[in-house]
Formats: C-alpha cells, structure tokens, sequence
C-alpha cells in the first residue's frame, strides 16, 4: 500500500503545482497589457497626475512578484480585488453567479453522464451495427453543432411552443422544482454538446478494452456477455470512463459560457464575457482563475480515482 | 498413448474454410483443413507464422475472433455440430467440455480478479461443482500442477505472480471442468527454455493423468515432438502432412516438413581460431552498466576479432541485448572501457566521430519497424554509403545496385521499392545490405533470424556467412537460440544477470560447458528425439 | 416550428444529403482513375457528401464578388426586412443584404479559420516532432508547459487573452493559433514518440543523421496520415472556437461579414418565429459536420492501411 499512497501524493502535489503555474499564466497575462490597469481604467481622461495616484492606490508601484502573493492570497479567501467597470469588490458580483453556474454545470452532468456512457457502452456492444452507426453519425453531427446553433434549435422547437422558457429566470421561491424547470433548456443544451463527445469517447475506451485477450479468454470459458461486461469488463473500465468524464468537463465550460449567453442566464460565463467586452481585466482574471482551478481539480480528483481502481496498483507485490 | 483402433473420434473437422476482413473485403486464412482427434489423443498443429494454426485452433471450439468467420465446412464435438449451436448451447460446452490455454498468461488473466476465483468461475458458472469444492479442487490442481506453495498462490492476483506460474496456473483453470479436449495456443512461446521445460512436464503429465484430448499449437517442431501423439503440419491455411510423431520427425514426406529442420542442419565451415597475439578489433574491458539504481551489466571483459563471428546467448534480461547497446553508444557504460582498432571509444554514440560510427553497424531482428517504411530501397541502402563514403549520382546509384547484386536481389526490380513491397527475407536482406554500405568491421546481429521462417532463417544466415568470408567481417551474434548459435558460431558467450556466465570455441562450450548454468541452459533445450523430455525428467529426478 | 415540423425538416436534410453525397461519388468515380477510384468508390456517402459541401464552400469563398447580388458592408435597405425578391434572405440589423452577408461569411469566416488551422500546425507540429525526437529534459520542458497552458479551458484562455490584446483580426489569429498549437503540439509529440521508438530512427540516430534530416525525413513522413487527420479535427475546432467567440461579440467585429456575429446581431428575430438567424448558425454546423464526416473516412483509410 506504500506505492500507491506515495503515487497519490505525487500525482497531488503535481496538480497543484500545475495549479500553482495556471495562476501565474493568469496573473502575469495582465502584465503583457500594453500599458498598465492604471492607463486602462482611466482611458483618454488620464493625466499624470491622475495616473500616478491610481498607481499608488492599486499598489501597482509595488514589484510584480509582491502583487502576485496579494492577488493568490485573495483569491484564497475569496478576495478578487475590486471591478475596474464598476468599482465594486468582485466577490459582490461573483456571489449569485457562481452559485448559479454551479447548478447549471451540476444539472448537466447529471444528466449527461449516465447517458453517455449508458449509451458509449450500448454502441461498443452493438459496434459496426446500423444503430451503433446511426447513434455514431448523430453524435459526430452534434459534435460538429456550434453550441449556440443547438441552443438556439431547442428555443425554436421547444420554447416557442411554450413548453419551457427561452430566456432562464432564477427567481428565488420557485424551489429546487422550478429551478429545475426553467434551467432545463440551457441544461438540455449542454448535455446534447457533452454528451455527444462523451460518449464517442466511452464507445472507443470499451472497444479497446473488449479487443483485450482476457475478454476473450472469459467468452471462450463459455461465460454469458452479462457477466462478461459486468465482472470481466466494467472493473477494468472504470479507470478509463474515469478519465472520459474529466476530459469532457473542458466542453462542459467552454459550452456553459455560451449557453449563459443565449438564454441570458445569470451565471459565471456571461459576467466574463461582459466583462471581457468592457475590458474589465481584474474581473475576466478572476473567473478564469475559477473556471481553471474547477478544470485542474477536476482532473486531478480523476487521476486519484483512477489510480485508486487500478486493480493493478491496489495490490502491489 | 491411446488405443487409436477402437476409439470414436471426439473431434471430426472436415474442409474447413476460414475467412478474415482487411479492409472490409473477405480473404481466405484457412482453406478447406480437415482434423479429426481422438479422445485422449493430442495432436500437435504446427507451422509457421500467418500458416492459420491458432485460427484454426479456435475454430476446434466453433469459434471465430472478431473479425474473421467460419466460412465453409463441419465442425462436430463428440457428435454435436458445434457450428449449428445455438448461442447459450454453445456456450454450455465452451470452457465445460473444451478449454483454451492461451500464449500470453498475462494478458489473458484478468487483472482485477484473483487467479482463484478465475478458476473457479468456470465450474461454478456451468454448475458442475459447488464453490467449495472448485475451491478444494483449485488447491489439488495447483499442487498437481507443481505449483509452489498451492494453497496460497490462487489468492494472489495475476500480476504477482511469475510468467512460468501463471502459464500452469491458466493450464489448472482450464482443466477446472475436466473438459474432454483443451486447445494449447503456443503456450510456451513467450517463455524462456529453463522455464519451458517445467510448464512442458506439467502440461503433459495432467493432461495424461485425465486422459485430456488436447491441440497443441507451436511453431517449434521439437516442443511439439515431446507433447504430441500425432503431428499436423500447415502452410498457407493449407495441410502439408499429417503423421504420427516418430515418423514425421524421423521421415517426414514432404520437403516443407523436412525444411522445419533447416537451421539445425545449417552449418557452416569452422575457421580456424585466432592467434593469441593478434590484436582485437574491438576490445570490451570492464564494462559495467546500470539502470537507475539496478546494475545489468557487471564487469563485462570480451574481444572482437576480424572474420570471426561471437555469439552471445542469453534468457531474457541476462544482459546480452545491454551489451549491445554499450557497444554502439546507446547506453554509455558506468564504468569501463571498449577500444575499436586500438582507439577508445566515447561513450556515447553522439560524441563518436562518424568514422567511428561507420565501422560498428547494427542488423535489428525486427525488418519491419528497422526500415523506414516511407523511404525507396535506393535510399535506404544508398544512405550509409551517401553519408560515410561521399558517393553522390552514378556513383551512389552504381554502389546500390552493387550491394543488391551481393545480397541476391535484383537491383532493377528492387531499387525503387517500398519497405511494405518486399517479403520479411528479403526485408532482412535490406537490413544486412545497409550495414554492409557502411563498410563496416563489426556487425551487431541482434536475434536476426529469430522473427523468420527456417528455411528463410536458414538462407539469411548463408548469406552472413558468405559476406563475412568475402569481406572479412566481425560478428557479434547476439540470440537466445542454440540452435543458430551451433549453426554459425565461431565463440561462444553464455550470459546470465548482467553477467558472463562462460566464453569460448564454440564446439568446448557446446559440447563440454563448464559452468553449471550453460549445462541447465543446454539441457533445457528440446531436442529432435521424441523421447528428449521423458529422459530429461528421469535423469533429473535421478539426480 | 413544432417538434414533428421539425424531425420532418431533419429527415428530409439527411435524405436531400445522402442523395447529394451518392450522386457526387458516383460523378467523381467516373473522372478518376486508378486507386483514387477504387478509394472514391469504397467510400461512404457521409465522405463523399462532405467532400462536396467542402467544395462547395471553397468555390463561394473564392468566388463571393461574383455571386453575391450587393457589397459586403452596403445598406440597401431597413432593418430586418423579411425574405423578397431582391432581398433573397432579407436584411439584418443594419438593413445590410443577409444573402450577400452570408456569402462573403464564407469568406471571411472559413479563411481566417483556416489561416488560424495552418499557423497552429505549423508551430505546434514541429515543435511537437522537435520535442519528441530530441527527447530528454527540452522535451521535459515543454511539455509540462504545455500541459500548464492546456489546463486552462481554449475558450476561458482565450477570453482572457482577447481582454488583453484587444479584438483585432490579428490578435485573434495570433491567439486561437497559439492555444491551439498546444494541442497540435500533444497530438504531434504523440504520435512522434511511438515513431522515435522504432528501431529506424534508432538506426539513422547511430548513423549520425542531423536532428534537421531525423525530424524531416525520418518521422514526419511517418506522421503525416494522423497529422493530417488531426488538421481536419483541428480546423473544426478553430472553427467552432472563432464563431464562438464571434457569436460573444469578442470575435471577427463589424462591420466583416462572419456568421458567428450574423447570428448574434439577428437572434432577437428568432423569438419572433423567423429562422433567417439559424442560417449562418445552421452554415456553420453543416461545414463542420463535412469535415468530420471526411476526417472520419480518412482515419478509417488510414487505420486500414496500418494493418
């Protein structure tokens, strides 16, 4: 058990070193800005003057390095510093947006996963069929599906019948069921674009996995294919299904910035891209770091688990 | 060896057609094979890479891999018409009445599961024993199967436990059944020969105590002779020959048959042995190398003279292919040194001059993945001699067509070929004729032959023979095959551990080792004499 | 439009398409010759039907002046006008032709996309076969960082890049192409790395070829079928990204036709019923669907040829 505990704790120490250098790239991107946040803020009104005590009042007269360890150390405790567009601390305007992304991400994923990999595994079992290559053609078109164009074919088809509604309202009171309801398109939308992705993934993972020679061994005991996916198959599957998922959560962000932006949803995705219009950089900073940080801890959690159904690995010699 | 007069067939197979898809079109593996086996008998099935032995084998169990199907023909198991099954009827013989032991233990052991409850998974799912029993019998097959410490190895997973062990371990599981007739896939292949003999013994002597029909399939024509009652040869999909196994090693009828032997006839003339005040060509003094922490190369002192060919042998991981990689610059040595004509060479191939280079040139066993497969003939072979000697147009042209003419290919029909345009010989002789441009002194062979058919493995080794008598070459043999190493060998190398075991002529360690690990080497390979193993086994339990 | 209206409008697109794919194979059967035919004629309609949008679209972007009834940037008449006679498609927000706009898309749309594709290709292959070929810690070096750039989601990099460098064509060229040439760079080190293996370049390294001659002569012609492959991949996905970032209002910027914006500065018709919005959006899609359908045969091919 030494082994496998000395490769967790390498494999965490590793990710949070790349964490670590994802807040640099983050954090030193501003400083390639041609000029300064001071210069930026305050636009053609500037004059020295001016200039030099925003300076001062951002700290900016301080060296790189000193800025950076009072940005990370925020950030830590969950203090962005403050909008350039409109002076407000940004942990003000992170506060229902992030909660609501959250939702939206965690609806997603809840429905899309179960379904693509229930649908990966079906189209591995059913491989070179005519449904595996129809379910196969699908996802390859949902794939090549700009987000918006899918998002804005179920406005059409479900929406504007009135079945749901296009424009998402989070009011408060509706409770978890009305949350649900209105979020359901946007959520919908994401899943079709992962799920087509995750499950293209999970078919290839399986196949490969079906080619390996114990598989065969177990058809040629004469053991029924039940049995063979669920105790000869799944235990060695679980560690790649693993690493499908977390691959696919990069769709999943890059899809919920979009999806916030057709159906005018409240989250993380639309504040940054608002702000990346105002050139609001403290604030676009910020949610990178988060979205980032999501995507690294994420991958990082799928690594332990991986390691951790290794059956391999669980019993050292 | 059973009573063949009276005994009812188990398994009759009759004009079996066998077809795989490449590329979405059907072609033909094996063409119209019949086979019939009796109950107790084995059959060995043997033939040489792509002949369609273990397609065949599988299509004993009326099965056919992903990919390839069971085109034509009749396949009945003990009366049943395995073919004509329906899936769950199938499935109720496969692993129940016919078993499979596959080449690679490793691969074919699930690593998620104990070897024990693998084992037991087959008599339990067909009903045939209660779990406790399987468990007790699982105990008493792995004792049978001269398992150590048999009570406790099933608790093991796959992973743990030795290559040699878990080939016994998979034959157990698949005796678990008692089935009637058990497909042994080249199980000992990707063994070394010491451990080769004790799977052997352990096969055979189960399979002869349940009175198992059994298919054994290899391409080594004395493995085979020791396991089988009766020995079918294919070629191509095709049947060669099929006889009992005295008479096929004794006097078989066709060429094909006799050519299985080509290597172990091969042999070339001796030369004479060096004068011990001549100078070496290359010189290894105390050579030691390391991987991280583990040393696999400890104080390796050996010479290299002109026109003499030194074969090392060795089991996997004794070093021989590291010594290999020393001596070109792969792998610079932690301590030692090698002088090539009286020089020291660097350690490392990147600082050796290219003159340096030019004069130690490597033949790979693989000619698949050792040529380009993108570059023509022309340049593969042109290439060394464009680089080192400065050939340039008609020269460079005329010195390629020269070097085809020495390795018997026709230059106008093979200098503008591909890599994936030529057979694997004539692959191998691109190899050989590449090294050659270099105008090399020494020539590292690693396991040359051992991917090749025997008469092409046969032909190849000729054709060294030839050019290191017209052009005076040293060649460092390196193989894990006795029989090559008489074939060719002026010195002998035997190596274990990172280390040389014993050095000499040839026909003295061959024929008188000194040390005790060449004699276990020795005598653990199989003979031609059907009898080999049965001997072997008494004297060792003599001794 | 009602979900039956619209399965019907889908099945009717994926018959329209199978008969337009299975009549272009069997014209480009009969104008070639030799393996290219046999190729063509194993080909599945999906490929073929793909091969046909392809040269479809590089036709309308070469030749937009030609088709296209008005100017690029000309207001000809209000805003939002519906479908006419010399408003083929209507007029967007501005009152510019949508049918003009949305041939010159082609143009702009598919051309920076493609120059984005070839940039990151260019950059991100050769230091990928560098890495892999040189080995030891250089190799080390910059895969780690580009494991460190890759850690950060394309789009949420490249929104924080766009902040900083503004949203001229050039910025955007510069920062899709470098985001995505990380990804080139994995893919290419990859696939050189089972390459660098094989005992042929263990051959030419003991020759003593040039790192220049290894690279160039030795791996990459070895390389190219997946990397070609991974062009096709790539440039649906730089495709995707850049209408993404158009449909944000940070892409290609007015007044450049480009579908991604046609769509966001339209979409307010949509809730009105009026689909003319879904066309470059609906553009997009079916020029990526192409060329996932062609990357797809093409790896089959390749696969196949491995064997």
């Amino acid at each position: 058990m030494r082994k496998i505990s000395n490769l967790i704790l390498q494999r965490l120490a590793l990710g949070f070193v790349t964490l670590f250098l994802v807040s640099l790239v983050i954090f030193l991107a501003a400083e390639l800005l041609p000029g300064d946040i001071a210069e930026a803020m305050l636009g053609q009104s500037a004059t020295p003057e001016t200039l030099a005590s925003l300076r001062l009042e951002l700290g900016l007269d301080q060296p790189a390095y000193i800025r950076y360890v009072h940005w990370l150390g925020g950030a830590l405790t969950g203090d962005f510093g403050k909008s350039l567009a409109t002076g407000r601390p940004i942990s003000e305007l992170l506060h229902p947006q992030l909660e609501n992304t959250f939702f939206l991400a965690t609806y997603s994923i809840v429905l899309a996963v179960p379904l693509a990999i229930g649908l990966g595994v079906l189209t591995a079992l059913l491989r070179n069929t005519l449904p595996d290559r129809l379910l196969n053609g699908v996802a390859l078109t949902a794939i090549s599906f700009p987000e918006f164009f899918v998002a804005y074919i179920l406005i059409c088809v479900l929406a504007q019948t009135g079945i749901f509604p296009s424009m998402t309202r989070l009011t408060p009171g509706g409770g978890l069921g009305g949350f649900l309801y209105s979020a359901f398109l946007p959520a919908l939308t994401l899943t079709m674009v992962v799920t087509a992705h995750m499950m293209r993934m999970t078919r290839a993972a399986i196949i490969n996995l079906l080619a390996l020679p114990y598989i065969e061994m177990a058809r040629l005991k004469g053991m029924p294919s039940l049995r063979i996916i669920v105790i000869h198959a799944l235990p060695n599957a679980l560690a790649p299904i693993i690493t499908v998922v977390a691959i696919n959560i990069a769709y999943l962000i890059t899809g919920v910035v979009i999806v916030e932006v057709v159906f005018v949803y409240p989250g993380l995705g639309q504040l940054m891209v608002d702000s990346v219009s105002r050139r609001d950089m403290p604030v676009v900073q910020s949610i990178a770091l988060i979205f980032a940080a999501t995507y690294v801890l994420i991958n990082l959690l799928a690594d332990v688990l991986s390691i951790l159904t290794n059956p391999r690995l669980l019993h050292t010699k | 060896m059973p009573d063949m007069s009276n005994a009812t067939p188990l398994l009759v197979m009759k004009d079996v057609h066998i077809e795989a898809r490449s590329n979405d079109i059907w072609t033909s593996v094996v063409e119209g094979v019949d086979l019939t086996l009796r109950k107790g008998e084995v059959l060995g099935l043997i033939g040489e890479s792509g002949a369609g032995k273990s397609t065949l084998g599988l299509a004993a169990m009326g099965f056919a891999r992903d990919g390839c199907r069971i085109s034509g023909g009749s396949i009945h198991f003990d009366g049943i018409d395995l073919l004509a099954q329906s899936e769950a009827g199938h499935r109720s013989i496969l692993g129940r009445r016919i078993a499979y032991v596959a080449q690679s233990a490793a691969a074919s052991f699930n690593p998620a599961h104990r070897l024990i409850s693998q084992y037991i998974e087959g008599p339990v799912q067909h009903g045939v024993m209660q779990r406790d029993e399987a468990m007790r019998d699982a105990f008493d097959l792995y004792r049978r199967m001269q398992l150590p410490d048999h009570e406790r190895i099933g608790f093991r997973y796959p992973h743990q436990v030795s290559g040699g062990q878990l080939q016994r371990a998979m034959t157990a599981m698949a005796m678990s059944c008692r089935p009637d007739l058990i497909i042994f896939d080249e199980p000992t292949t990707a063994l070394d020969v010491t451990t080769q003999v004790e799977v052997l013994s352990a096969i055979r002597d189960i399979v002869r105590q349940y009175n198992t029909a059994a298919i054994y399939i290899t391409h080594d024509l004395a493995v085979v002779a020791q396991m089988a009652d009766r020995i079918k040869i294919l070629r191509h999909g095709r049947e060669v020959e099929e006889a009992d196994t005295a008479e096929m090693v004794n006097a078989p009828r066709e060429d094909y048959s006799r050519s299985l032997w080509a290597v172990r006839e091969y042999n070339r003339i001796p030369r004479p042995e060096v004068k011990s005040s001549s100078v070496p060509l290359l010189a290894i003094q105390n050579i030691s190398a390391a991987y991280g922490q583990a040393l696999c190369l400890e104080d390796i002192n050996l010479d290299f003279h002109r026109g003499r060919t030194v074969a090392v042998v060795g089991e996997s991981g004794s070093g021989k292919s590291t010594l290999a990689r020393v001596i070109t610059g792969l792998k610079p040595p932690s301590q030692g040194s090698i002088h090539l004509d009286g020089d020291e060479l660097p350690g490392s191939y990147r600082k050796r001059s290219r003159d340096q280079l030019r004069r130690v040139q490597m033949i790979y066993q693989m000619a698949d993945t050792a040529l380009n497969p993108k570059l023509r003939i022309g340049e593969l072979i042109g290439r060394p001699a464009q680089m080192y000697l400065g050939l340039r147009g008609k020269a460079l042209t005329g010195r390629v067509r020269e070097l085809l003419d020495l390795i018997g290919l026709d230059p106008d029909s093979f200098i503008n070929r591909l890599p994936s345009e030529l057979s694997g010989g004539q692959k191998q002789r691109i190899g050989i004729a590449r090294a050659i441009a270099a105008e090399p002194k020494l020539i590292i062979c690693d396991e040359v032959t051992s991917a090749l058919d025997q008469i092409v493995a046969a032909e190849i080794l000729k054709l060294l023979d030839d050019l290191q008598s017209k052009l005076g070459l040293a060649y460092m043999f390196i193989t894990h095959d006795i029989s090559t190493v008489r074939a060719i060998a002026d010195d002998v190398v035997i190596m274990s551990g990172g280390r040389i075991m014993e050095v000499g002529p040839k026909g003295r360690v061959l024929d008188s080792p000194e040390s005790p690990y060449t004699r276990a080497l020795l005598e653990s390979v199989p003979e031609r004499d059907p009898n080999w193993l049965t001997k072997k086994l008494r004297k060792s339990r003599l001794g | 439009m009602t979900p039956v209206m619209f399965l019907t409008w889908g099945a009717l697109a994926i018959v329209l398409g199978t008969i337009a794919g299975w009549s272009f194979r069997w014209i480009l059967s009969r104008c070639t010759t030799g393996y290219v035919r046999i190729a063509v004629r194993q080909a599945p309609v999906a490929a073929s039907f793909g091969m046909l949008i392809i040269l479809l679209y590089v036709g309308v972007a070469i030749l937009a002046p030609l088709i296209a009834p008005f100017a690029e940037r000309e207001v000809v008449a209000d805003q939002f006008m519906p479908w006419s006679a010399t408003n083929l498609l209507g007029t967007d927000n501005l009152g510019r032709d949508m049918f003009t706009r949305l041939i010159y898309g082609a143009r702009n749309t598919v051309g920076i996309a493609f120059a984005v594709t070839v940039i990151a290709f260019v950059i991100g292959s050769t230091f990928g076969l560098l890495a892999a070929t040189v080995g030891g810690w250089a190799d080390q070096l910059s895969s780690r960082l580009v494991d460190v750039m890759m850690a950060i989601p394309a789009l949420i990099f490249s929104l924080l890049l766009l902040t900083i460098f503004g949203t001229s064509i050039i910025s955007l060229v510069l920062v899709i192409a470098v985001i995505d040439s990380t990804r080139v760079f994995r893919v290419a080190r990859a696939v050189a790395q089972t390459i660098v293996t094989m005992d042929f370049v263990e051959a030419a390294r003991l020759r003593g070829e040039t790192l220049f001659r290894l690279v160039f002569r030795e791996v990459l012609p070895n390389a190219l079928a997946p990397l070609i492959a991974e062009f096709g991949l790539r440039f649906c996905f730089v495709f995707l990204s850049i209408s993404a970032l158009s449909f944000l209002g940070v892409g290609i910027q007015p007044p450049m036709a480009d579908w991604g914006s046609m769509v966001r500065d339209n979409a307010a018709l949509i809730t009105f019923g009026d689909l003319t919005p879904l066309l470059p959006a609906g553009a997009i899609a079916l020029l990526a669907v192409a060329v996932n359908f062609v990357v797809d045969w093409f790896l089959h091919i390749a696969s196949g040829l491995q064997e």
